[in-house]
């Protein structure tokens, strides 16, 4: 991991010493790219509210019912139809039990990111994932928790989970996921 | 000394150039049903230069589609001023205009590039310039050359001597490169392992502003493409992205969430003076001005669906621009505003259409099926677009008339989010 980024940066420099125009690079972008990968080598913060979750999950306090597969709580994808925001019913209880969790964790952070297909301009797939984002966003609401607990991006369509040009790949990548804090 | 010294210079830097960033290649796919039957002749010029003036003309008057390159090798005397020229041998290869050229090295080391265009039947000068240049710009005096012969012949300005800016992803790296027209001289402005999007030329050409996500989230930048200096024009909470100049240069158009939906709001070039404009529950976006500067189109699917709007830069109501077609996105305004292009679904299919603003009259004008940010070059007869064929992003160019195509890929690279840029000083 850490020699890709390194590789990446070199790149960077290379291409830098090659324009033969006065362009300008920023290494700044792949640096700054260590900063998630950081992030995810401390996983500490999403344990620890796991501790005090005990009344939601009502087992063992050592298992984190975010990441035990048994838990509703562990799965984090609600998926949409092209074009469209409504969070369908099949992902009602999801958003449910993630809205109690939040209220029952004070302390918890969620990001809602907003994703979708490739089809159709960029622009407003970024606006569309962010709309999805805040559809979820509205149920969670619905369901108690706080909007302070709560962050809502889009990736639109730059960030795309399943990379064929098809519609099992377009239908897994219309999606939102729900990525607590620390995670 | 000092000469040498230049010179091995240049030949490092185009060495490297040519190493880091292969050019985009050409093809060309049909033509005007009039073409102009042209005949030039390759220039007089040091056998050290690396293209031949000929060629790049030739290759700029093709892909206009409206001109027949014609094979000179076939004819004995191949002259390179109007004293040489022997007439006959011209009107036998049916040429109705002939261009002969030739480049001199001068004792400061600079270039003098002479041609003279003719008319083979009138037999008489139609054009003829010099041009005193560093050895560096041969290629640009090579498409001003064409932009000389295309307007004497069309009655049109020529856009050989402009550039074109767009993404292209390589593995997990994104660089917004600008190129000239034909895809030649690629330089990166911005590299990143995070996605970039929509750049946008500023009306002098000299600066372009684009979305990166390099804070994990979508921010517009500015950037100098003299200096290459940048600096951050909105970064507020939520996503900021789909920036565009007005005709004057002193503000942009963009669009913010503030966390909820994409609403249009204006701001000044210098990042100052946020001021909101549309207001609707729906997404509004990609704004695009008007050439006199009077409306901002943009995508809205306030309707239910995404449709073209417009209204006022100064606010007011929202008046619906498109009706037909269930998905409608990505609309720009032609250089005389009477035109609107945008990409239209139809049949599942995503395709550049042309709009009449007068008439609502609207052609489709590609046959691919995920064509995506449509722009018009600086004298409205192409437009240039990205598409995907056999699952890699490449660009095209399509004549206004739809007559001919041009498409521009790069070995091992998705290419994206074209955009013309504007004639240039």
């Amino acid at each position: 991991m850490n020699k890709n980024l390194v590789m990446s940066v070199v790149l960077v420099s290379l291409l830098a010493a090659c324009s033969s125009k006065p362009v300008k690079e920023e290494p700044k972008a792949a640096v700054e790219d260590k900063s998630p990968v950081a992030t995810q080598t401390a996983p500490k913060a999403e344990s620890a509210p796991a501790a005090t979750t005990a009344p939601v999950s009502d087992v063992k306090t050592s298992v984190n019912p975010l990441t035990d597969p048994s838990n509703i709580l562990s799965k984090r994808n609600v998926y949409f139809d092209f074009d469209k925001d409504e969070v369908k019913a099949e992902y009602r209880p999801l958003v449910e039990a993630h809205a109690k969790y939040l209220v029952a964790n004070p302390s918890a952070h969620v990001a809602l990111q907003g994703n979708t297909d490739e089809r159709g301009s960029r622009e407003y797939n970024l606006a569309l994932g962010q709309r999805r984002a805040v559809a979820v966003k509205k149920v969670l609401n619905v369901y108690g928790a706080n909007d302070k607990q709560i962050e809502t991006v889009s990736y639109g369509e730059e960030k795309p989970k399943a990379s064929g040009h098809e519609e099992s790949a377009y239908a897994e990548n219309r999606r939102v996921d729900i990525v607590y804090a620390g995670e | 000394m000092l000469k040498n010294a230049l010179s091995f210079l240049l030949v490092v830097m185009t060495t490297l150039a040519g190493q880091a960033q292969a050019a985009l290649t050409i093809e060309i796919v049909g033509g005007a049903a009039q073409q102009i039957p042209i005949a030039v002749v390759p220039f007089a010029q040091p056998t050290t230069q690396p293209e031949n003036l000929a060629t790049v003309i030739n290759s700029d008057l093709r892909r206009s589609g409206l001109f027949r390159a014609l094979e000179t090798r076939g004819v004995t005397n191949q002259p390179h001023d109007l004293a040489e020229v022997k007439y006959p041998e011209w009107a036998a290869l049916q040429a109705q205009a002939l261009v002969v050229g030739k480049v001199e090295v001068q004792p400061n080391n600079r270039l003098k590039v002479s041609f003279r265009l003719l008319d083979v039947l009138k037999q008489a000068p139609l054009a003829g310039l010099e041009y005193d240049i560093a050895p560096a710009q041969l290629r640009s005096t090579a498409h001003k050359i064409a932009d000389v012969i295309y307007e004497k012949l069309t009655g049109e300005k020529g856009v050989f001597d402009t550039r074109i800016t767009y993404i292209i992803k390589q593995g997990n790296r994104f660089q917004l490169q600008v190129a000239d027209a034909d895809g030649a001289n690629p330089q990166t402005v911005l590299s990143s392992v995070e996605p970039i999007i929509s750049p946008s030329w500023s009306p002098d050409g000299n600066k372009l502003a684009y979305v990166s996500f390099e804070k994990k989230k979508p921010v517009i930048f500015v950037q100098s493409l003299v200096t290459g200096q940048r600096q951050v024009l909105a970064n507020f909470k939520g996503n900021n992205s789909a920036p565009t100049w007005s005709p004057d240069g002193s503000r942009l158009a963009i669009v913010l969430t503030y966390g909820a939906n994409s609403q249009i709001y204006l701001i000044n070039a210098d990042g100052t003076g946020l001021q909101p404009l549309s207001h609707s529950s729906g997404i509004d976006t990609e704004p695009a001005w008007s050439p006199d500067g009077k409306w901002i189109y943009f995508t809205s699917d306030r309707g239910g669906s995404p449709q073209v709007y417009r209204m006022s830069p100064l606010g007011g109501d929202a008046q619906r621009v498109t009706f037909e077609g269930g998905y409608i996105v990505s609309p720009r305004l032609s250089p005389d505003g009477k035109l609107l292009t945008y990409i239209r679904r139809e049949a599942g299919r995503f395709r550049v259409a042309q709009q009449e603003l007068s008439t609502g009259q609207v052609q489709l004008l590609s046959e691919t099926a995920e064509d995506e940010s449509p722009s018009f070059a600086p004298n409205g007869r192409m437009i240039l677009y990205a598409t995907n064929i056999n699952g890699r992003g490449v660009l095209s160019i399509v004549s206004a008339d739809g007559r001919t195509k041009q498409r521009l890929s790069e070995a091992g690279g998705d290419v994206r989010e074209p955009s013309w840029g504007p004639w240039t000083k």
